[in-house]
């Protein structure tokens, strides 16, 4: 059924549609409308599934991996310092290698107190063992959150992967999108069938303590189904596509990348954004292509090899940063093409904390920077204000007070 | 593409102007973008909502800057903002106020066409109350030509039920014959 809806209540629907079983969440802005929404449906009784109120996202997240033991599908949603705060738990999911779904609304970290959209959260959670996807409309919003069921649960990944949508330019924003009813998704994702569970038939203990003799092997394995996760993430993404007509791309998305000499590199809605900047340029003759980056984890590194090969300039866009040397989907990509090319990797970071990036600034900085005008990094859009000054004025006064006798 | 921008305080409902003129719009099979400004909202204090509206899928997702239109909810806010900011050189700007067109002029010097209707009183008469957000729809409908009044039949009866939907859409209809646009 076609609908305008939110980016946040779509989520809910696509995990109607997708046979949830448990929901253990706790609100959070910008992601509380997915949980408020899931609770709605239930208490309607328009959605079967069991739904644990928690005091807090560390909480959440281990009902959520609790859930996922005794052998049913759990998914929660959370954003930001939500996010944060049930950091180690999310080692945990990867871990026990339970294979839940999590929403990520991206939002930035405070101070200063932000609600709105950037990439901090997730990227802080780069190395939990989670795989990562960005979506960047709200048709692949609710299909890949369907689509993210079936690759976590693959019994050759067995993984939790967390959807990472932006806040408001998706979260909050009403756009058309079909939402498929449960029964159209089963054949695409039957009912969860656990590897193993907690299950008193074969009780076996899970979480002991694991000896440096035996360590490092568990973590090799969850190397090697992030890799084998990349084959099952493409079968999802054409399986889907031949049921459903729909499809985003797989671990990768390009635009007009084809005969390009440019590329431009980002992850999100940024990247929506920038097909309009590409259409605008190449109307000025510049061959220009869109180059973006769905899953982060496991990270496409020969995609980009492949589809980064001979072109003259790359500019990557960041809504993150990795304070004390640059943003990180620049380095990830400068690290998968090392040692292939000497074509210049440039890094523009804009958009921290929900300022809104225009189509017309992101050709205006990608044109500077194929011309070779910028430096390596550059901050596109950071303009002192009355409001820094003040701060600066008000630092003064305290430097005046502390050195006074 | 058509972009709107409505103009209202916290409470009044310009979310949901723009989210129902989007669904109507996709009723028709059209593609829409409907939303807030984003961030923590105050009952009373100036709020806008953007909707969007076009024949191809919509990728752009930054804020509208130059609309077509402008909606104005609350004639109080006038004064307060400057509401053609960014309006586009042919846009429209219309507002919900008993007063004359010169009477508006007087104090706000708009060079842009202006279209007036007494939604206040509209919603008072067919609602019982004085919410806009649905009667105001008639007048957008009217000056753009996007929709005729009985495509947002649906998406009004989905939202407000049988019964007080139909009043919405009769006062609806009422901006739509009552509206009256200087160039």
């Amino acid at each position: 059924m076609k609908v305008l809806e939110t980016g946040n209540h779509l989520v809910a629907l696509a995990v109607r549609a997708a046979g949830v079983e448990v929901v253990p969440a706790y609100p959070i802005t910008p992601q509380t409308q997915v949980v408020e929404k899931i609770a709605d449906l239930i208490d309607q009784g328009k959605m079967d599934a069991e739904y644990i109120p928690v005091e807090s996202e560390h909480s959440a997240c281990a009902a959520l991996i609790a859930a996922s033991l005794t052998g049913v599908r759990a998914f929660s949603a959370t954003s930001s310092h939500g996010l944060a705060y049930m950091h180690e738990m999310l080692h945990f999911a990867a871990g026990l290698r339970t294979p839940v779904v999590m929403v990520n609304v991206n939002r930035s970290l405070g101070p200063g107190w932000n609600i709105w959209c950037d990439h901090q959260d997730s990227i802080s959670a780069r190395d939990t063992g989670w795989m990562q996807v960005y979506v960047s409309s709200h048709q692949e919003t609710v299909d890949t959150v369907i689509q993210a069921f079936r690759i976590a649960e693959d019994h050759d990944v067995m993984l939790p992967i967390m959807v990472n949508l932006d806040a408001f330019v998706i979260s909050h924003t009403y756009m058309d999108a079909i939402v498929p009813e449960p029964e159209e998704v089963s054949e695409f994702l039957p009912r969860y069938r656990p590897l193993w569970a907690l299950d008193t038939r074969l009780p076996v203990t899970h979480g002991s303590v694991v000896y440096p003799s035996e360590f490092s092997e568990t973590r090799q394995s969850m190397q090697q189904s992030q890799t084998r996760a990349i084959g099952v993430i493409k079968e999802a993404a054409t399986r889907f596509g031949e049921l459903f007509g729909r499809h985003h791309g797989d671990m990768v998305d390009y635009y007009r990348l084809d005969d390009a000499e440019y590329v431009i590199v980002s992850m999100g809605s940024l990247a929506a954004e920038t097909m309009i900047s590409i259409d605008a340029m190449r109307e000025k003759g510049i061959k220009v292509g869109l180059l973006r980056v769905r899953f982060f984890r496991p990270f496409p590194v020969a995609e980009l090899q492949e589809l980064c090969r001979g072109r003259k300039s790359i500019l990557v866009i960041d809504r993150n940063y990795s304070y004390g040397l640059a943003g990180v989907l620049y380095t990830e990509l400068k690290a998968a093409l090392y040692g292939l090319s000497d074509t210049p990797v440039r890094n523009l970071i804009v958009g921290l904390g929900g300022r809104d990036v225009s189509n017309e600034l992101i050709a205006e900085k990608a044109m500077e920077s194929f011309e070779g005008k910028l430096g390596e990094i550059t901050w596109g859009d950071t303009q002192i204000t009355k409001a820094h000054v003040v701060t600066r004025e008000l630092l003064e006064r305290f430097q005046e007070l502390y050195n006074k006798k | 593409m058509l972009e709107i921008r409505f103009h209202g305080r916290g409470g009044q409902g310009a979310v949901t102007s723009a989210e129902l003129i989007a669904t109507a719009a996709i009723g028709k099979g059209k593609f829409a973008q409907a939303f807030p400004s984003f961030g923590p909202e105050r009952r009373g204090a100036p709020v806008v909502a953007f909707c969007r509206v076009d024949d191809k899928k919509i990728l752009i997702r930054a804020k509208v800057y130059e609309p077509d239109v402008v909606v104005i909810l609350d004639p109080g806010l006038l004064t307060l903002i400057n509401p053609v900011e960014g309006l586009k050189d042919n846009g429209i700007i219309i507002i919900n106020t008993r007063k004359s067109y010169e009477e508006i002029m007087d104090s706000c010097h708009f060079s842009c066409r202006v279209g007036i209707v007494n939604a206040d009183q509209i919603a008072r008469e067919e609602l019982g109350r004085v919410i806009v957000n649905t009667t105001m729809l008639g007048a957008v409908m009217k000056a753009t030509g996007l929709l005729e009044v009985d495509d947002i039949r649906e998406a009004m009866l989905n939202r407000f039920g049988p019964k007080l939907g139909e009043k919405n859409m009769k006062a609806l209809a009422r901006a739509y014959n009552e509206l009256t646009i200087k160039e």
